[in-house]
């Protein structure tokens, strides 16, 4: 027996997989408030897009093998189109009711939350608990023969793979590219970047909008692979902990991603731990990750991170102080004047 | 390139910023640009860069005119402006910041942008690493920094907005060595707002004065200082004799006082303020004046030293419960080391052994949780502690931090009333204020909100807020905004209250204000403060000098 | 004039965009809509029976917007109202559970009494540790409300599933009924305690007296519009958002009581039904008006129990209530301000001259 059939090795691999829409809701969430909006419509938003993006896909399942198409690909792929769409048009309702209505954004958001969560019950209602298409598994031929990072990797479907690309390329794109600088200086001060010339509304315009869509995608990553179908309520919470984890990864693309595959590994823990020890109330589990979100923003929140580098030497001060950084972009939540 | 200011004009509201100016500067020359505060001077080189539009009145380049639409479309025609505070992006490095807004290409090229930035800060001796982070550079660095930016941009006329306050002598060194050899060896256009006599007589060729929104002449370079003062401040006018108001008990002391930002450190302040005293604080903004008044007034902690405040030290009350957090941390600790005797014995399980810690946490948490409630009812900020003694702060930033947009003057009222009781008197409310609109002349009525009044009329009902009598008052800017008659008017009230025994402490741009209402002036200038003038010893004339930088 | 009419009219084109919006969701379904609203309306006021399931609904949605009426003046967003009626909830029912089996031989009439205290005294502590991770840690009020809410679920579920299950073993449906002279005295066979609708009352009045009438309640509300100046005159802003989300808890606490001792007999799952939430939502559309916030919060409940009713008559799932209560809030916020709506766009350079405010020659250190 390989070591890539153990027990170990297919929770590892079932972690990566299961992270995989919070790495797509969570690296969204990222590029929109470094460009300075906060949507905090997440956990409706990424409801509504799940049931869009299944009910879509289940829809156009339909019509297509009547008319003699079978297969899952295309209603797999216009479930996501959109999906994404929804979730682009969430995030853009909230900058532009900010921006052009100057409306707070926390409260906008929040009251979408509650709305997006009763349109997704309300329009998925009669797709409850029905089969439908899924992500096509697709495992990689040679790659995910490599021992534990293997069916890590490269054992998944396009999806999957997917939201590995999506993180590197959000990183990419934020840190070696001149639309990205420039996406990083809207965020940390509108001003300075309309003296250069950026017109900063459009700017952000553009970065909540595909920020909004990688947020669709990650929910319906739920609906159409993870935790396939529609039923009430279906993944309440998750976007809570998207919100909580981006504010851990502060604000960048490879530190978000480090948060989320951490909460997956803290449910499967939580999940592994149970089995073992059935006789501890299953209440700890639960609380684990609510605990974690807190202790968590705390650590961020609080003085004690940079207390804690002071204690470091003062070599090591700056690069450490850039790796745990945790300051918001500084525009975040403002409305700018400008057109 | 030969630019040329035609007829500026600029509006806010009523208030003539430039009043018909005209100037025209040459290449490979270096201007200066005089004058106090709000005469000005950086209205008008924000309109020259790009950043506002004039209300009316003519930009020409090169005999062309131009309109701008942007800073940066300013930059594209040649004319780059230092802001006085940095426009960049600190948690950025210096590479990036270089970068943003470069150029077109789609891929930053990190290491192309790190070798110009060697060359050309070697060329003008600069010590700038690339790949330093913005926030850790000293303000002269990030001068430095945004200079290269702009020179690789393509300007042709450079405009430096007070750029010598607070970066260090070696810094400006470096910083004038560069302005000369672009305006003599590159034929740039260097122009210099400053307030500075010594660096204007320094660096520049010609130097323009602006009084009041208007241009009052202009001057070759070297010439008199004396001719400069009396250019920008006007001409002495005879002062009033003053009444001795002050008695001989000390109301404020500061003993070595010392106060660090991350723009400046304030040393060794040592000042006594008797009761009835009128303090003035003269100098350009973001000298440390205003550090100092915040120190006085416990907004700010003092690095080291002492404020004292009727002989008494000032600091925050602590609170009488501040030791429940302990009693919880020990009342888990006792019962953690007593569930570890009683898991090492055998008596109970490693489950029962964990519940019971866990309930030991929730226990020592709610204690803690109440310790934190309680503590947060009775303990007392540094600065709630100053008023309450008898103190007062009048901000500069009237909406932002004097007033509350929203709120009514009666509601403005009951909040400033210090022995106010529970249950609100509206009655009461509206009459108290509507004395005190009267007393102090605002216009406008008890239900009117803070924000639909004039500036004027916000200052004055600042200053009808406060509660007599008070020991000290600390006023940013009393009369801002506020015509002759008004500004007169609040000085006659303050008079009332200097017989009461209150100490009245105030920063001023208005020189005339100074010297007529003070018993005593302090110079703030580059972050230092001079020894103490008595008003009676002293004249407009020394004063500049001083804001100036220079000893008479 | 023309200002004076836009301003009175205007608040009705939310409500109608709201209605229309609905509709039109509705005839998506091939329902009729107006088949709808008057199932809506049957089922919220239409017989005496639905009348009184709306009002025992009414009174603790009520006691959680009063709460909320104060964090909200204080500029706080207590997304926590919803962990503090569930603690709330608890408090009550471990007197009318174990108290009550504890000590068998006392009088019956100081149970329900000690449960309201004990459950506002539950609903208190529980905000205050959202006030102090705030305050303290620097938590922002949602994240902690959003985490306290989750905490306060498991919390029930531990207790429903373990300690106090009822006899025949959990299954996570509540615990055993408590018994009747623990509970709020009923109206008829009704849901509806004629005694809540007191204790929600006089705390209307409290509240909304408090806040038009008291020092405590101008500085909340100085302190929600402007928190440095709110300093500068004297407030203290950590000791202010403590109290007013510990007040809160209590009466989210007390509509936990309320729901556990008359809209149920039991502690269950759903203790909370969403209450908290929509609390928020009535509040932000009243715009923090207490005399609006009755009539809303009446109107929204109305709504919910409507909704039942509707899903039975045209097999239209009941989160339809929540739209309706979702796009009202969500247009008010959108469009309530006509002002903003019609404004004249401004060029770039106008807009940045305005923003210069009186020239302040230097930035201070």
């Amino acid at each position: 027996m390989s070591v890539n059939d153990t027990e170990f090795v297919r929770i590892l691999a079932s972690i990566m997989a299961q992270s995989a829409p919070l790495l797509l809701a969570v690296t969204g969430e990222t590029i929109t408030e470094r460009a300075g909006v906060i949507n905090l419509s997440l956990d409706g938003s990424m409801m509504f897009s799940a049931m869009g993006g299944f009910v879509v896909a289940y829809v156009v399942g339909g019509r297509l093998t009547d008319a003699g198409i079978t297969g899952h690909f295309l209603p797999v792929m216009a479930g996501l189109a959109v999906a994404a769409l929804l979730g682009a048009l969430v995030a853009l309702l909230i900058a532009w009711g900010s921006i052009r209505l100057k409306r707070d954004q926390v409260a906008i958001g929040f009251v979408l939350t509650m709305l997006l969560t009763s349109m997704a019950n309300f329009l998925g209602q009669g797709f409850t608990r029905l089969p439908g298409p899924r992500v096509k598994h697709m495992p990689i031929p040679i790659l995910s023969d490599i021992p534990v990072l293997g069916p890590m990797l490269f054992r998944h479907d396009l999806l999957i793979y997917f939201s590995f690309l999506v993180v590197i390329a959000a990183w990419w794109w934020m840190y070696r590219t001149q639309p990205g600088l420039q996406m990083r200086g809207v965020g940390e001060r509108p001003e300075a970047a309309f003296v250069r010339g950026i017109t900063v509304n459009r700017v952000r315009y553009l970065y909540t909008a595909i920020g909004g869509a990688l947020v669709g995608l990650g929910g319906a990553a739920y609906s159409l692979d993870i935790k396939i179908g529609w039923s009430d309520n279906h993944i309440l919470g998750i976007g809570w902990i998207a919100l909580a984890i981006v504010i851990f990864g502060g604000w960048r693309p490879f530190r978000a991603a480090f948060g989320a595959i951490l909460y997956g590994i803290t449910r499967a823990l939580a999940q592994v731990l149970q089995t073992s020890f059935p006789a501890v109330p299953v209440v700890l589990f639960n609380s684990l990750q609510w605990l974690l979100m807190l202790g968590v923003l705390l650590l961020v929140g609080s003085d004690a991170i940079h207390r804690l580098i002071l204690l470091a030497p003062k070599w090591a001060q700056r690069p450490l102080g850039n790796l745990l950084r945790v300051a918001p972009p500084a525009g975040l939540g403002t409305a700018f004047i400008e057109e | 390139m030969r630019v040329e200011l035609r007829d500026i004009h600029k509006y806010f509201g009523t208030v003539r910023a430039n009043d018909g100016i005209s100037l025209v500067f040459e290449p490979g020359h270096i201007y200066g640009l005089l004058g106090e505060n709000g005469a000005g001077k950086s209205t008008l080189m924000k309109i020259l860069s790009g950043y506002q539009a004039p209300t009316s009145g003519d930009i020409l380049l090169d005999g062309e005119p131009v309109t701008f639409k942007s800073p940066s479309d300013a930059l594209s025609k040649g004319i780059g402006m230092l802001y006085q505070s940095p426009q960049d992006f600190p948690p950025m490095q210096v590479v990036e910041n270089h970068l943003l807004a470069y150029d077109n290409a789609l891929i930053l090229d990190m290491n192309k942008g790190e070798s110009d930035l060697r060359e050309t800060s070697r060329r003008f001796s600069f010590e700038l690493d690339p790949r330093e982070y913005v926030d850790t550079l000293t303000l002269g660095e990030r001068q430095q920094m945004e200079l290269l930016r702009l020179l690789s941009l393509g300007a042709e006329v450079l405009i430096l907005d007070e750029p010598t306050t607070g970066i260090s002598a070696e810094q400006k060194e470096i910083l004038f060595d560069t302005m000369r050899r672009l305006a003599h060896e590159e034929q740039k256009t260097i122009i210099l707002v400053s307030h500075k006599l010594e660096e204007v007589q320094e660096l520049c060729d010609e130097v323009a004065v602006l009084r009041a929104g208007r241009l009052v002449g202009t001057q070759k370079i070297p010439c008199e200082n004396r001719d400069l003062v009396r250019m920008m401040f006007g001409e002495e006018i005879p002062r009033q004799p003053r009444p001795e108001l002050r008695s001989e008990k000390t109301v404020l002391e500061l003993k070595d006082v010392k106060i660090r930002t991350y723009r400046l450190t304030l040393e060794n302040i040592n000042l006594t303020v008797k009761e009835g005293e009128v303090l003035g604080l003269a100098g350009l903004e973001g000298s440390g004046q205003r550090l100092l008044l915040q120190a006085c007034a416990g907004l700010l902690p003092v690095a080291s030293g002492q404020v004292l405040l009727d002989g008494e030290p000032l600091k925050g009350k602590r609170s009488p419960f501040f030791w429940v957090p302990w009693l919880a941390a020990a009342v888990f600790v006792v019962r953690f080391i007593w569930l570890i005797v009683l898991l090492a014995s055998g008596q109970i399980n490693g489950l029962r052994f964990a519940g019971q810690t866990g309930v030991a946490i929730l226990l020592a948490g709610l204690i803690w949780l109440i310790g934190t409630v309680l503590i947060s009812w009775t303990s007392e900020d540094p600065y709630h502690v100053f008023k309450r003694r008898g103190g007062a702060y009048v901000p500069a930033g009237r909406l932002e931090e004097g007033l509350v947009s929203g709120l009514s003057l009666t509601e403005h009222m009951v909040l400033a009333e210090p022995k106010q009781e529970f249950v609100i008197d509206w009655a009461k409310a509206r009459k108290d204020i509507e004395e005190r609109i009267k007393h102090y002349n605002i216009k406008g009525r008890p239900d009117s909100r803070a924000e639909e009044l004039s500036g004027g009329n916000q200052q004055r009902l600042m200053l009808g807020l406060l509660d007599s009598p008070l020991r000290l008052i600390l006023l940013e800017h009393p009369t801002r905004g506020l015509d002759v008659t008004s500004a007169d008017r609040i000085w006659e009230l303050f008079q009332e209250r200097r017989r009461e025994g209150t100490a009245v402490i105030f920063m001023s741009a208005d020189l005339d204000e100074l010297l007529d209402r003070s018993d005593r002036i302090a110079v703030f200038s580059g972050g230092k403060m001079s020894r103490i003038l008595q008003t009676s010893e002293t004249s407009i004339d020394e004063i500049g000098h001083l804001i100036g930088g220079q000893e008479l | 004039m023309r200002e004076r009419v836009l301003r009175t009219v205007w608040p009705a084109v939310p409500i109608i965009l709201a209605v229309a919006t609905t509709a039109l969701l509705v005839m998506v379904y091939q329902a009729d809509p107006v088949q709808t609203f008057s199932a809506l309306w049957e089922g919220a006021f239409g017989s005496p029976q639905s009348t009184f399931l709306t009002l025992a609904f009414w009174v603790p949605l009520l006691l959680a917007s009063i709460g909320l009426l104060m964090t909200f003046t204080a500029g706080l967003w207590n997304i926590g109202v919803e962990g503090q009626m569930i603690m709330g909830a608890i408090a009550a029912s471990w007197v009318a559970l174990k108290w009550t089996e504890a000590m068998p031989n006392a009088p019956h009439w100081i149970f329900l009494p000690c449960s309201i205290i004990l459950s506002m005294v539950a609903g208190a502590l529980w905000a205050a540790l959202a006030a102090v991770l705030k305050t303290r840690g620097g938590v922002h009020e949602i994240f902690g409300g959003v985490a306290l809410n989750n905490l306060a679920i498991i919390t029930t579920n531990y207790f429903i599933s373990g300690p106090w299950q009822p006899p025949e073993g959990g299954t996570f449906r509540g615990t055993e009924p408590f018994p009747e002279y623990a509970l709020f005295p009923l109206y008829g066979n009704t849901r509806f305690a004629p005694l809540s609708l007191v204790l929600a009352i006089i705390a209307l009045i409290a509240v909304a007296l408090a806040l038009r009438g008291t020092i405590w309640g101008l500085r909340l509300k100085a302190l929600g519009k402007n928190m440095r100046a709110s300093f500068m005159l004297g407030i203290s802003s950590e000791r202010e958002a403590i109290t007013s989300m510990m007040l809160c808890g209590a009466l989210a606490g007390l509509a936990g009581a309320v729901r556990v001792l008359s809209w149920f007999d039991s502690l269950r799952q759903s203790i909370s039904g969403g209450i908290g939430f929509l609390a928020i939502l009535i509040v932000l559309l009243a715009s923090l008006r207490p005399l609006l916030v009755v009539v809303i919060s009446l109107i929204f409940s109305g709504l919910l129990t409507g909704g039942s009713v509707v899903e039975l008559r045209t097999q239209l799932h009941s989160s339809l209530s929540g739209i309706i209560q979702g796009t009202l809030v969500l247009f008010m916020l959108l469009f309530g301000d006509y002002r903003q709506l019609f404004r004249k766009r401004k060029t770039p350079a106008e807009e940045v001259a305005e923003e210069q405010p009186v020239p302040v020659e230097a930035v201070e250190s």
